[in-house]
């Protein structure tokens, strides 16, 4: 029997383009792809596109506009199933670190006329402001897992997604630890795994790109990275990166600079 | 006729609008309207430690990462006087050639080529032309694979450091894809040969071209700013010669020369300016192709792009064959405080960067001027000179004219962001 395929629109908001990227690059596997799904909206893409309602949505990118917060809220009545693409989508993204500075003070050392620009003092993750079915880390994402989630709403079972830290994907691939081996400051941890340790493969850190793994000892983590720091503050701007505003690292990152400036 | 809107311009990275207001026949009004929301990278790079730059400029473009890195880098590294080792530099060279294949490819056959063939997406054309798409995207593909085997991903790799590399790839990864891009040398010739037979729309203008130019290979990496009209300025000199404004009633920073002229970057500008530096192949493919120099049609971008993907081909060939990792993959670094700036070819054209840095390496200032900041006010003169051959056409086909302009920039307004609501008005 033959199904009918599920529309799905790609929908941009502030981001790179990176992890819609991520489907453009899938070279061995997109022409089977839309065999399997019909693709009804992706500017990036394509010029064709057809209205909504879609089975499936796939957002990039975080909200930073009054006028994003009106479109997710359209996304989301028009899909029925929504899919939060990449860090920048679940996390805010890098552009996320405004939320810990003056956005405004931001806009003045870039622009001659602010006053000019429409943006929010935040840069939020998609989940603040509608309801997610799913979200995919990464920065970017991982082509394969979001095949993999792709597959599994076709088979409507639940995707089979990595819940342990990057430490067992460096494991795997017989990467000697580089915090114990070389003193080099790592977040793999207490991040999430799907990037495949390339960081410490070639003996650098890891710096957070997947968002933070489920029930993580950030503590632990702050107290060893605080002991090995290469410049001043390196622990906080390693939790204070790519997925700062995830509310683990965001809160082990505040935690660490009150207890610094108590000390002070 | 009514006039042309487009209210999001499909097949560019990021995202836009484009609007060409008409009256009595006459362009009165065009605009590109830039609804990328602002991410005030030059404001969060801001005290942050240099080593952490190359990472986070990365995400201003997750298309040409590789050229944000490395702009980055060599501005850090001459705010700190060191240079890297030859073999480093040659790595980097390898690496962009990996991003120019893997840029090149999906701009030609997944962007743009599809407005020539009369189709709205390359997954369209695959339904009647397998053949052709597979072929561009293991074209893409290869590029992709390289830049992996660098650095370790091709979207937002992590190999690049101030200093050179965090680490060597492995040889062997790097020399198992000499097959694949032999394969792809030749699919790169099939390419040009293909993209001389589409039909162009007619558009020439005057431009002054502006790109790298380094007298010893096809400028990408360090050089001089050559522009046609003659002017040569060090990486250096380079904002005492292009300016960026926030001009007042446009919403926009707009680059001009300093004398007030609008300037093109880009695959056009580096074939015109640096065509002796191609490699033989590429060299003799333009000269097969019986194109005149310099071309200036901005449909015609392609044919450069292809003549490009030739050479970065042919060039990442060498470089495979020569790959020979020894010594250490990045020198040590002395903090000191200092200014410095850089400048490489982003696959869509010249992207430059200046920090200044304390004596603990962390940034103080940090300016960013990306290739499609400097060409959009060349876009929408460009829109302003074709608007009287497209006025007549039926509105479908004027409008996917005007589209296709903008697209043949292969503009990437994630990157430039600068511009918000560019608005021109004939008085």
């Amino acid at each position: 029997m033959k199904h009918k395929k599920p529309t799905v629109a790609v929908y941009k908001f502030s981001s790179c383009d990176g992890c819609q990227l991520s489907i453009l690059n899938m070279e061995d596997e997109l022409l089977n792809l839309v065999d399997a799904i019909d693709i009804a909206f992706f500017l990036e893409a394509t010029r064709a596109q057809r209205p909504g309602p879609y089975d499936i949505a796939i957002v990039e990118g975080s909200i930073t506009t009054p006028h994003e917060i009106e479109r997710i809220k359209e996304v989301r009545a028009q899909a029925k199933t929504v899919i939060a693409l990449g860090t920048c989508a679940t996390a805010g993204g890098i552009q996320a670190l405004r939320n810990f500075a003056d956005a405004e003070e931001y806009a003045n050392v870039v622009y001659a006329h602010p006053e000019y620009l429409h943006y929010l003092k935040t840069s939020t993750p998609i989940a603040e402001h509608i309801l997610v079915d799913l979200e995919l880390w990464g920065c970017p994402v991982n082509k394969a897992q979001v095949i993999e989630v792709i597959v599994a709403l076709l088979n409507n079972r639940r995707p089979n997604l990595p819940p342990h830290s990057v430490c067992l994907e460096c494991k795997r691939r017989n990467t000697t630890c580089v915090i114990v081996d070389k003193g080099i400051p790592c977040i793999g941890p207490v991040t999430q795994a799907g990037c495949g340790a390339i960081c410490p493969a070639m003996g650098r850190g890891c710096y957070g790109c997947f968002g933070p793994a489920r029930e993580v000892n950030t503590n632990s983590m702050a107290a060893m990275l605080q002991k090995m720091e290469r410049y001043p503050g390196e622990t906080v701007r390693l939790f204070r990166g790519i997925s700062g505003y995830a509310p683990t690292f965001r809160t082990i990152a505040d935690e660490v600079l009150s207890t610094s400036k108590e000390a002070k | 006729m009514k006039n042309i809107e487009v209210p999001a311009l499909a097949r560019v990275e990021g995202e836009g609008g484009l609007y060409i207001g008409l009256e009595n026949g006459k362009a009165v009004e065009i605009r590109l309207d830039i609804y990328e929301p602002p991410r005030f990278f030059e404001g969060f790079l801001r005290d942050r430690f240099l080593q952490e730059v190359p990472d986070i400029t990365a995400r201003i473009c997750g298309i040409c990462p590789v050229a944000y890195q490395m702009s980055a880098a060599y501005a850090l590294e001459n705010a700190l006087g060191v240079k890297i080792s030859p073999q480093a530099r040659a790595l980097r060279r390898l690496m962009y050639c990996a991003e120019y294949i893997e840029s090149h490819a999906l701009h030609i056959y997944m962007l743009q080529a599809p407005d020539l063939l009369g189709k709205e997406s390359a997954l369209e054309l695959a339904v009647e032309a397998p053949d052709v798409v597979k072929k561009a995207l293991r074209l893409k593909k290869i590029g992709n694979e390289l830049l992996k085997a660098i650095g370790g991903r091709s979207v937002h790799p992590v190999n690049v450091c101030v200093g050179g590399f965090y680490s060597w790839p492995d040889e062997k990864a790097i020399k198992s894809l000499f097959p694949d891009l032999e394969w792809g040398l030749q699919a790169a010739l099939d390419t040009v040969k293909l993209a001389l037979t589409f039909e162009y729309p007619f558009l020439e203008i005057d431009y002054e071209f502006v790109a790298l130019h380094h007298p010893d290979e096809y400028g990408v990496i360090e050089g001089d700013v050559l522009s046609s009209k003659g002017r040569k300025l060090s990486i250096a000199e380079y904002e005492t010669g292009y300016i960026e404004e926030h001009v007042r009633h446009s919403n926009a920073l707009h680059s001009h020369t300093v004398d007030s002229n609008t300037y093109l970057v880009g695959p056009l500008a580096r074939l015109n300016l640096n065509h002796e530096q191609l490699m033989p192949n590429a060299k003799k493919a333009l000269q097969e192709s019986g194109i005149q120099l310099p071309l200036k049609n901005p449909y015609k971008s392609l044919i450069a792009r292809g003549i490009e993907l030739v050479h970065f081909y042919e060039e990442a060939i060498q470089l495979v064959k020569e790959y020979k990792p020894t010594g250490p993959a990045h020198i040590e670094l002395k903090l000191k405080a200092g200014e410095g700036s850089g400048a490489t070819e982003a696959p869509r054209g010249l992207l430059y960067h200046r920090y200044k840095i304390d004596g603990n390496g962390m940034v103080q200032f940090a300016k960013i001027t990306p290739p499609t900041a400097q060409n959009l006010p060349r876009i929408e003169a460009d829109l302003f000179a074709l608007a009287p051959r497209i006025i007549n056409m039926p509105e479908a086909q004027a409008t996917l004219t005007a589209e296709h302009l903008v697209r043949s920039y292969d503009p990437c307004i994630s990157c430039a962001t600068h511009f918000l609501k560019l608005r021109v008005e004939e008085k």
